[in-house]
């Protein structure tokens, strides 16, 4: 019926495990219910019917750490949240991904005062910054998919 | 890293705040934040915990600080204006609307007619595309899922028409001291008029959703009830406080960018619980959008903004054929404006109550101080008092049905 009914008699496929693995990691990558400010909103928005991030295997944000791959660090980070946001680092199993989605998440953005971490990367590894203040939902899911790029390139000794 | 020890409370620093029945051990505390998915935000609150029931609730605030209040004060007044979208996230509109009108009145500057109803009718859309967060954000703590799909496909058209206008889905920056930034672009009057033409239709559909649902019924009747008398003491404003029967609206109270030229009810209901502020919410989208149509109505022509040249930027034609205009413009836009030494306070009715802005004003391009009087923070302050004896899933109606913006709180 499916993809096998094309196959004809060709039941194997050879591959690498690597890029099987890969594949799989690209395919249901949970991101973290995790809202800091503004951008958290244009990230719900990402997830609503207009912008759809299920599409990608994506539509379930995981409220819990410990159950999910990709940390999307929506919105300005004080000093004070960020112990809070490094711990909530920590507790997330490996493989792990961090998405810095806009400016303040990124650089401080417009504010370059006492209160705000002058962007994530101080705090925990970024893999990829998306622009914007505060970043369209296209441009968030184009950064998610930039993410998905690297990480079919990633090999087994990244993580070991 | 060594400040993660210092967020830690200890029992002996909360020995004042919760009774002693914690110190015996006897209740149990709980920590809910400030990665909650359900506390809207970065808010943290601190639960002593007899069972399921809430002895006593300590919201810790202050995770979403930003230091808007200085930066603005370090920046002039027309450049400050981008902080001020940041404050109320789902409010950008709205906080424009208060600042420009205080630095309007710090200054003494008229805004043409046109401009003011472009502002009610963006400021009210505002409030819509706001209580459509807050509906689907509430329902989804409430266990409906569905309900925030169907908000957010009609706050995706608000947004689409705050681009046509200001070029930015959320952070618009569009009203500026003097008038707006621009005027509306062809097409826009014509796409707020099929988007308030529609929108009562979806109005109905969410209430036919949710506002007899036995479910819903059940989590909200009798829950959080907040006395008039109480809230008035407290300090609540907005549809909290309506909700408990208050007719306080600061747009009929005291009116603002030409408020007292439309027609409009404050709803109002008694019983000042989870499902009254819920109904006075849902029947303000209604009146929201009955002021939209009086505005469009009376759309004004004639100038978007101000023709005082000392304080609003002369248009880019200009420049080429006046050395005044040239004079103007680099003025405006290397200094500032200044002025007077004299303080304002100017509030407006957001979604969520009162948004006061104080201004200060020293004689220079910069404020000396600008004081926020946001209504998230004000009205977190009555958590405490409504959730205790409830269930901890009942605080999750709670903290829903006060609407709480942390950026607005934390500031």
């Amino acid at each position: 019926m499916g993809v096998e009914s094309k196959l004809g008699n060709l039941g194997i496929v050879t591959t690498s495990l690597e890029k099987v693995v890969n594949w799989g990691r690209t395919g249901a990558m949970w991101p973290m219910l995790f809202g800091l400010a503004c951008c958290a909103i244009e990230m719900m928005s990402s997830q609503a019917p207009q912008y759809d991030m299920s599409r990608f295997g994506m539509e379930l944000m995981r409220a819990s750490p410990r159950q999910s791959d990709l940390m999307i660090v929506a919105g300005r980070l004080s000093r004070k949240m960020a112990p809070v946001l490094r711990r909530l680092y920590d507790q997330m199993p490996a493989p792990k991904w961090v998405v810095s989605m806009g400016d303040c998440a990124s650089c401080g953005g417009v504010y370059n005062n006492y209160a705000i971490v002058q962007g994530v990367d101080e705090i925990v590894p970024v893999d990829v910054y998306v622009a914007g203040c505060p970043p369209r939902p296209e441009a968030l899911i184009h950064g998610i998919m930039t993410l998905h790029e690297k990480v079919k390139g990633e090999t087994f000794k990244d993580w070991a | 890293m060594s400040s993660l020890e210092q967020i830690e409370i200890t029992t002996e620093e909360l020995r004042h705040l919760v009774s002693p029945r914690a110190i015996e051990g006897d209740t149990i505390l709980l920590n809910m934040g400030p990665q909650h998915p359900s506390t809207h935000g970065v808010l943290r609150l601190l639960l002593e915990l007899d069972g399921e029931i809430v002895v006593s609730c300590i919201p810790d605030i202050g995770y979403l600080h930003t230091g808007i209040e200085k930066s603005i004060e370090s920046k002039s007044y027309e450049k400050s204006e981008v902080m001020t979208d940041r404050l109320d996230y789902l409010n950008t509109m709205g906080n424009n609307l208060a600042y420009c009108l205080a630095v309007e009145k710090l200054v003494d500057l008229d805004v043409p007619e046109r401009a003011q109803a472009v502002r009610v009718i963006f400021a009210e859309l505002q409030r819509i595309a706001s209580h459509m967060v807050w509906l689907g954000t509430h329902m989804l703590d409430l266990g409906a899922m569905s309900v925030f799909f169907y908000t957010f496909t009609q706050r995706e058209r608000i947004l689409d028409l705050m681009e046509m206008a200001g070029g930015q889905r959320m952070m618009t920056t569009y009203f500026r001291p003097g008038g707006l930034w621009r005027d509306v672009p062809d097409g826009w009057v014509e796409g707020v008029r099929e988007l308030i033409d529609d929108l009562p239709r979806h109005f109905k559909e969410f209430e036919a959703l949710i506002s007899k649902n036995p479910i819903f019924l059940d989590r909200t009747k009798d829950i959080g009830i907040l006395s008039a008398e109480d809230g008035l003491a407290w300090g609540v404003t907005g549809s909290s406080l309506r909700g408990s029967g208050v007719d306080y609206d600061i747009r009929k109270a005291e009116p603002y960018s030409g408020y007292e030229r439309y027609e409009f009810d404050v709803p109002l209901a008694t019983e000042g619980d989870v499902y009254a502020r819920y109904w006075v919410r849902m029947k303000e989208l209604y009146e929201s959008v009955r002021i939209v149509r009086q505005a469009l109505d009376k759309l004004p022509s004639g100038p978007f903004r101000s023709n005082n040249r000392k304080f609003v930027p002369p248009p880019r034609a200009e420049l080429g054929e006046s050395m005044e205009a040239v004079i103007h413009h680099f003025k405006l836009w290397t200094e500032g404006f200044p002025a007077p030494k004299n303080s304002v306070y100017l509030p407006v009715e957001s979604p969520r109550g009162e948004l006061g802005v104080l201004l200060e004003g020293d004689g220079g391009p910069k404020p000396y101080r600008c004081y926020w009087r946001t209504p998230s923070f004000v009205n977190l302050q009555v958590l405490p008092m409504l959730s205790k004896g409830h269930y901890v899933a009942d605080l999750v109606a709670i903290i829903g049905s006060i609407d709480i913006v942390l950026g607005d709180t934390d500031r």
